[in-house]
């Protein structure tokens, strides 16, 4: 179903991290960007579609003290709202939020950090563009800092702080990004398990909390109103957003799993672990019965290798990238 | 990151140092007593009260060279006292996100590290290009099912399908969960002595172990947080307590290669980067040196001059190491 093409080296190697690699395309420079996280720099390459032109970038974390310690970043994504697009980087010292280039950092926020450490750690990670304006993202407590995003310029806000989690964020996801009218719109999720369901807007609404078995849930995504998530366990369960009704449940990987993703336009799910295998999945949504059913269609195997990341570079699903801890490339691989 | 981590850290490193001394002194026929004697003298220097006190409080991981040098000590320590330390105090319930968290943190440390140990290829548990093995077959951990089933659910929770898909592996079932007792059946060969094997005696190695030290990349940039090191080393290294060997009789040397030619050659083929100057520091309690430096200290603010502002993390560590 799919081959492996030729791989993009990058200037170091993958961190073991969850959701360890970023894709924007770029459809009118025919280019797509990558960001992979290594310690405390994010790799960026910007990789021509003819396979003929990569040039790349390294972005540092914001260390606002010089030299008392590395702030080790914990994630790095792509936001994409309709007026702009940004690239959020999330470290243990707070959060970078950059053109989608990285060219300039547009606003820098800070989190509160001890003097001396705790041995509850401090770091933000999971992060997501939602509806017209938001980009939320997750910190070690398990709040929620929403900020408020301009369609251009550095004015950039926090807008609300949200307080349910109480174990820290892992992954957040969002669908319905200024088009259509969905009901939900954000999920986040923690350590813990535990999943919330979020309607956005001045002030953000708990729709529903689904709680977890006291196993971290490291990745999650939201399509059609129906939440995907992925646990340490290796299993992938799906459940309806706003009822929390759990339509299934799939022993999908032996280790832990690090990284999953949606193709919107055709339902294909992309998920990957540390027990080096991705896998390809379909989902399909009956409206009449209300129903979500999921079916395996592919394995790769990427030998001795622990994936860190793993996403789709298009919409429809037709080519997927890999990264895996030590790594110092980006493995593609496209239809047949 | 976690800031649990430098225990677990450096206790398993600690581990398996034991046991590659263990094993050294055994093949190199150390007399029972004297073997004895350094293996007590480096366990106990280890589980010092003061200085496991020091290792479990909440603190970033720094760099592999300043645990290094931790260990160069540790080796070279010798006993004080048996200090009976309590460990269990430090480690409050750890959420698998927390063990996540340390694991990701340790991965981070090692990062990068591709050097091959001839056990771990002989065992077919490390590839020639320094990468582990990641078996897709075997039993799979406490907690997860065999991949490849999907089960499906109607709207009032009832099973509607259950289907199988084909997981690309040969995995088998968990085993049962090991014991967290004092005593009991860990299930897992982790943490155990790899050389507690009797095995073939080494002839000569293809040339990987050899090659080993020049593919360590090393960082040799000057390390913006040496300051924060070097406290950290001082804060550790006051709770070990270092006797100097008063009888060179007593004193011996232990090869940790299979034959003093081995030793003699990768001395030889030993890249620069993996030496580092050694900068002695004078930390015994010396009358005669503090009243020098009190009467120094005293010349300084006589003529008027600021004294340097507590707030400098470098006064830290040298008003430390007097004091020691």
């Amino acid at each position: 179903m799919y081959h492996k093409e030729k791989s993009i080296q990058i200037k170091n190697s993958a961190s073991a991290l969850y959701n360890n690699l970023g894709v924007l395309r770029i459809a009118p420079r025919r280019l797509t960007y990558f960001t992979v996280v290594h310690a405390n720099v994010v790799n960026m390459v910007s990789a021509s579609w003819d396979g003929l032109n990569y040039s790349h970038r390294q972005l540092q974390s914001k260390e606002p003290n010089v030299a008392t310690s590395t702030s080790l970043i914990m994630q790095a994504a792509f936001c994409v709202l309709p007026s702009r697009d940004l690239l959020v980087v999330t470290s243990q010292k707070g959060i970078q939020m950059y053109e989608s280039d990285g060219s300039i950092m547009v606003y820098w926020h800070a989190l509160d950090t001890p003097e001396t450490p705790t041995a509850q750690a401090v770091f933000a990670r999971g992060i997501s563009a939602v509806w017209e304006n938001y980009i939320c993202v997750g910190v070690s407590s398990g709040a929620i800092l929403v900020f408020d995003v301009p369609s251009k310029g550095s004015n950039i806000t926090l807008s609300e702080v949200l307080e349910e989690h109480k174990e820290s964020i892992t992954d957040m996801a969002s669908e319905c990004s200024g088009s259509q009218e969905c009901i939900a719109d954000l999920v986040s999720a923690d350590d813990g398990g535990n999943l919330c369901v979020w309607k956005s807007g001045e002030e953000f609404q708990l729709l529903n909390k689904i709680p977890g078995f006291d196993m971290s849930c490291s990745s999650v995504k939201l399509w059609k109103g129906t939440v995907v998530a992925g646990y340490g366990t290796g299993q992938i369960r799906l459940y309806e957003a706003v009822t929390g009704i759990l339509h299934a449940e799939v022993n999908a990987h032996a280790r832990w799993i690090y990284s999953l993703d949606i193709a919107p336009f055709s339902g294909l799910l992309l998920t990957a672990a540390e027990d080096s295998l991705v896998r390809v999945w379909h989902l399909t949504m009956t409206p009449e019965t209300n129903s979500v059913e999921i079916a395996h269609l592919h394995n790769e195997c990427v030998t001795d290798t622990q994936i860190c990341g793993a996403r789709f570079c298009d919409s429809d699903g037709y080519a997927f990238a890999v990264t895996g801890y030590d790594l110092s490339e980006i493995i593609r691989y496209t239809q047949t | 990151m976690s800031s649990r981590t430098l225990p677990l850290l450096f206790i398993n490193l600690g581990g398996e140092m034991l046991y590659i001394l263990d094993q050294r002194l055994r093949a190199q026929n150390i007399p029972a007593d004297k073997a004895k004697k350094v293996m007590n003298d480096i366990i106990t220097t280890m589980f010092n009260k003061k200085f496991l006190e020091e290792l479990f409080k909440p603190q970033e991981l720094y760099s592999k060279k300043a645990l290094r040098t931790v260990f160069d000590r540790l080796a070279h320590a010798s006993i004080m006292r048996l200090n009976q330390a309590s460990m269990d105090k430090m480690y409050t319930p750890l959420s698998s996100g927390d063990f996540q968290l340390i694991r990701q943190t340790l991965l981070i440390f090692f990062q990068d590290m591709h050097i091959r140990v001839s056990i771990f290829l002989k065992d077919k548990v490390q590839n020639s290009n320094g990468r582990f093995v990641l078996p897709t077959s075997g039993p799979v951990p406490h907690g997860t099912q065999v991949p490849g089933l999907i089960r499906m659910f109607g709207c009032t929770g009832e099973e509607t399908s259950r289907v199988q898909f084909s997981n690309g592996g040969n995995y088998t079932s968990a085993v049962r969960e090991g014991s967290f007792e004092l005593f009991g059946d860990r299930v897992t060969k982790l943490g155990t002595n790899m050389y507690s094997v009797s095995r073939p005696v080494e002839t000569h190695m293809s040339g990987t172990s050899k090659n080993s030290a020049q593919h360590t990349k090393v960082n040799t940039a000057p390390n913006p947080l040496a300051k924060e090191e070097l406290n950290l080393l001082a804060k550790l290294m006051g709770g070990l307590e270092v006797q100097k060997p008063g009888n060179t009789d007593s004193g011996f040397r232990v090869n940790l290669f299979a034959t003093d030619e081995e030793e003699e050659e990768a001395l030889i083929s030993r890249p620069d980067e993996l030496s580092y100057g050694v900068i002695k520091i004078q930390a015994t309690k010396d009358q005669q040196a503090n009243a020098e430096l009190a009467k120094i200290m005293g010349e300084f603010t006589e003529s008027g001059d600021q004294s340097p502002s507590a707030s400098s993390k470098g006064d830290d560590l040298l008003a430390m190491m007097d004091g020691l």
